[in-house]
């Protein structure tokens, strides 16, 4: 565009409109709420400014001609290996505002995935390969302590009696669940959805740390209430009102920070579930103010066992960061039931871009050397390990399995099943697929019924998939996947991440 | 324990098998004949890499020493084997195992027995540990410690006998038909991946047990992360090794009967659980929940013996045979049952187990 700043020249996203099939209908008006789309009077017909597209993709879906397509901009900048694009135009927005440079969703960053870097095994000859629509294939999974052995006596009957009792546990259909979002960062739609799927499917879904709606305490034993530094939403009720409990420390996304949850985003129905006032910014301390080392932790979690009278296992969320086993060994040991382990590639409604793409490690490296630690130290039984942050498909959950997860969360991937398009602006609370916004033009775009059966579905594809790999390995139950690193082989991978993975090569 | 370095880091033993075992309910001893006989009829489920047999009531004269088989490559590793044995043990007696020069076996290792006794020399770092326990790790010194040397048997009136080779000629070579025992196992060994290892043929034993195992098991890498885990490594590279520390583990450590061992190798499934009152529900959910990195899973069929009973189980699914029969105060469990009519054609009764229900078979009186 001709006579602007170069902060509005050098914008991402180019909206492409075939003149021919455009009918002037304004749709695309009416849906971008980045206003990109306008009717210009003086031209009498439908015109768009390319600098204010998110990329998002509302208009081309909603354009009744498909007359639209949105495109990265084609026009190039030199560029270079070192000064990629990328920091040229957060230059541009830093000199504009002397602020922060926000994002939305997991790190698009070129850090190694490590899931495309491993592959899985299959039986051949002389072992059967299992097939699920003809056998049994078990998926069940219980999250929480397990005793180091059981005590059995023999009744008077002759029958075997367990002596020995379980702690609470949590019983998962699938070992997938839908990770902490909190009401306000996603709309109440969204969040009723994810109950509603999360009990359809007998799995769980976390609440985030923005507290628990009271319509949605029918949902309960499928509930993960969750409790985060700025305590949003939380007492008594709420925490006698979910089947587990999870103090959340950190966040893959953002490691070592809190959240901001802006003013805009809290309406009547959020001020009243995260206790804060309509209209005020809610804001997560980066640490928790009462949690300054690991003895502080332990009184926490026994804080919380004590409010829930023990019914319900305490899950500790921490980021993958470098020290990641050693933490883990130490949260396992004050009690936690289950360690959620977050990975750097996982999604955030906001997040200092820097932090993002720059803090953390990712999730394989960190699950691996969790599972091994506490193993070395004989404690892996005392807690369930969860991995968090970047499964992508049903191969990836796989994988984090046989590494040693117990269960997997997923998040994106939920909202993805939405229709949610990655376009990372969810920290402006405009999203036009109505996922990250309370306003309730954009929110009433989503359905919670349609919304509850798309998550649904595709928590159902995933275990049919999961179901077929590990039958394909000869195995019938997903505890003898578990850890069992000998299912899984890198590919390019060097000596040192294949010993932190502890897989071998392919090909040995 | 601590994984050692690059644990993960090891080649599996993959093999098909056939599996034979026979027990006289009164102690009657049977001749060895009979197990040589029913294996040599299952001759094709092995490939002539790998046989054995496990005998009970053989060292009635001895019967309060642990009777140590020990195998070596040479001279030396004999030395150095009896070195670590007469340091924790007092040898009562020793003598080559007696041996037959076959044209069918080939380069034997030098087989030798002992009949030991803990010493419990308080001067050693090993005095504080319970009796079985200390057997166990001496056992472990020489097997890891001595180059070339390896105990294939440790238990008391009992003895494996094994090598590479078909099991008939095993037998032949160590003159099986010479001895008479109430429990016998035997075992044939197809492996497609490794040469022949006299120490990797079956029967695997630790003490009073012995393990005769026909399967592949699937679970293996996770197994013996979770032995690892309780301070078993393993280092035979065979899934039967994983079998006899987990019954080590859950028997003698954990306390369980070998019902409830045989649940954890082979759960109900969980609609099955599913179905169950409510204390059988509780129960085999905490099983599950508690012992599932032990499961076995893949096909398997294994016998397993001690000096009191036999056991036989398959895997959840049933995807390796094994076929019970009796005869007046006989049970024999095989593979085929072609090879229990070849040496017993009458048989009063004769069943497949269902998958995962162990068949348990104790002596009487």
């Amino acid at each position: 565009m001709l006579f602007q700043p170069i902060n509005k020249n050098y914008h991402e996203f180019h909206i492409d409109r075939d003149k021919d099939l455009c009918i002037n209908c304004e749709v695309c008006v009416r849906q971008c709420s980045y206003g990109s789309h306008y009717w210009d009077e003086v031209r009498g017909k439908v015109m768009h400014d390319n600098s204010k597209c998110v990329g998002c993709h509302r208009c081309e879906a909603l354009c009744p001609t498909a007359a639209l397509h949105i495109r990265k901009k084609p026009s190039e900048y030199r560029g270079g290996a070192s000064w990629r694009p990328v920091f040229m135009e957060n230059i541009y927005k830093q000199a504009d505002t002397g602020g922060v440079l926000l994002a939305g969703m997991g790190s698009p960053v070129d850090i190694p995935v490590y899931w495309d870097r491993m592959l899985l095994d299959a039986s051949q000859v002389t072992n059967p390969s299992i097939d699920p629509l003809r056998e049994p294939m078990e998926l069940k999974t219980f999250l929480g302590a397990k005793p180091s052995k059981l005590e059995i006596e023999t009744g008077k009957d002759g029958k075997p009696k367990l002596k020995t009792k379980l702690t609470p546990q949590l019983e998962l259909n699938y070992p997938i669940m839908f990770s902490a979002m909190s009401f306000g960062s996603i709309n109440f739609n969204l969040h009723r959805a994810m109950a509603r799927a999360a009990s359809e499917l007998g799995i769980y879904y976390n609440t985030g740390e923005g507290g628990l709606h009271k319509s949605l305490y029918k949902y309960g034993q499928n509930t993960i209430v969750q409790v985060a530094s700025g305590r949003f939403g939380v007492h008594k009720d709420y925490l006698q009102a979910g089947a587990g409990i999870e103090i959340k420390v950190g966040q893959g996304a953002k490691p070592g920070i809190g959240g901001h949850l802006p003013g805009e985003k809290i309406n009547d129905m959020v001020s009243e579930t995260r206790m804060v006032p309509i209209g005020s910014d809610a804001i997560s301390p980066a640490p928790h103010h009462d949690i300054y080392s690991i003895e502080d932790l332990l009184q926490l979690i026994f804080a919380l066992k004590e409010a829930s009278e023990y019914k319900a296992p305490v899950s500790v969320k921490i980021a993958a960061v470098h020290n990641v086993a050693a933490i883990a060994s130490g949260i396992v040991r004050a009690g936690a039931d289950i360690v959620t382990i977050d990975g750097m590639r996982g999604g955030t409604g906001a997040a200092p871009a820097m932090t993002r793409d720059n803090v953390g490690i990712p999730l394989e490296l960190a699950l691996a050397s969790v599972d091994q630690r506490l193993r070395d130290e004989g404690i892996r039984n005392q807690a369930s390990i969860v991995a968090a942050g970047g499964i992508r498909c049903s191969a990836d959950a796989i994988k984090a399995i046989a590494l040693g997860a117990d269960a997997v969360y997923i998040a994106t991937g939920a909202l993805i099943a939405v229709g949610c398009t990655l376009c990372g602006r969810c920290y402006t609370g405009k999203c036009p697929w109505g996922i990250a916004t309370n306003d309730p033009k954009l929110a009433k775009r989503q359905n919670p019924d349609i919304a509850a059966k798309k998550m649904t579905n595709l928590v159902r594809a995933w275990g049919h998939e999961i179901e077929e790999m590990l039958g394909g390995m000869g195995l019938n139950s997903i505890e003898s996947l578990r850890g069992n690193r000998d299912k899984l082989r890198a590919v390019g991978l060097s000596d040192t991440e294949m010993d932190i993975l502890g897989v071998k090569h392919a090909g040995r | 324990m601590k994984a050692p370095e690059r644990y993960y880091d090891f080649e599996k033993d993959i093999s098909g098998c056939g599996v034979f075992g026979v027990i006289s309910k009164q102690r009657n001893l049977i001749k060895g004949d009979l197990p040589i006989n029913a294996m040599a009829c299952m001759h094709d489920r092995g490939n002539g890499l790998g046989g054995g047999f496990a005998a009970y009531g053989i060292y009635p004269d001895m019967a309060d020493k642990y009777a140590f088989h020990i195998m070596c490559d040479d001279k030396s590793g004999v030395n150095a084997a009896e070195e670590v044995l007469k340091h924790y043990c007092t040898v009562h007696e020793f003598e080559p195992i007696p041996t037959r020069k076959t044209l069918n076996i080939t380069n034997p290792p030098l087989v030798n027995r002992y009949f030991v006794s803990p010493n419990f020399d308080p001067a050693h770092e090993l005095s504080d540990l319970p009796e079985e326990d200390y057997m166990v790790s001496v056992i472990m010194k020489i097997n890891t410690s001595v180059a070339g040397a390896y105990v294939f048997s440790s238990g008391k009136n009992m003895g494996a006998f094994k090598g590479v080779g078909y099991p008939e000629d095993i037998a032949d070579f160590f003159r099986l038909d010479e001895y008479s025992a109430y429990i016998w196992t035997g075992h044939n060994r197809f492996p497609t991946n490794t040469p022949g290892w006299w120490a990797g043929a079956h029967p695997f034993t630790i003490l009073n047990w012995s393990i005769v195992h026909n399967g592949e098991i699937s679970s293996y890498g996770i197994n013996r992360r979770y032995l690892c885990e309780h301070d078993y490594l393993c280092s035979l590279m065979t899934d039967t090794e994983v079998v006899a520390y987990e019954l080590d583990l859950l028997i003698r450590k954990h306390g369980l009967s070998w019902e409830m061992a045989a649940k954890v190798f082979a759960p109900p499934f969980w609609d099955e659980i599913e179905r169950m009152d409510k204390d059988d529900k509780e129960l085999y959910t905490a099983l599950r929940a508690t012992y599932g990195p032990g499961m076995l899973n893949g096909p398997f069929a294994i016998l397993v013996a001690d000096n009191n009973r036999l056991m036989g189980l398959n895997d959840r699914i049933k995807l390796r045979p094994l076929l019970v029969a009796e005869k007046d105060d006989m049970v024999f469990m095989s593979s085929e049952e072609s090879s229990i009519r070849e040496v017993c054609p009458e048989l009063d009764h004769v069943w497949m187990p269902k998958a995962g229900e162990p068949v348990i078979v104790d002596l009487e009186g």
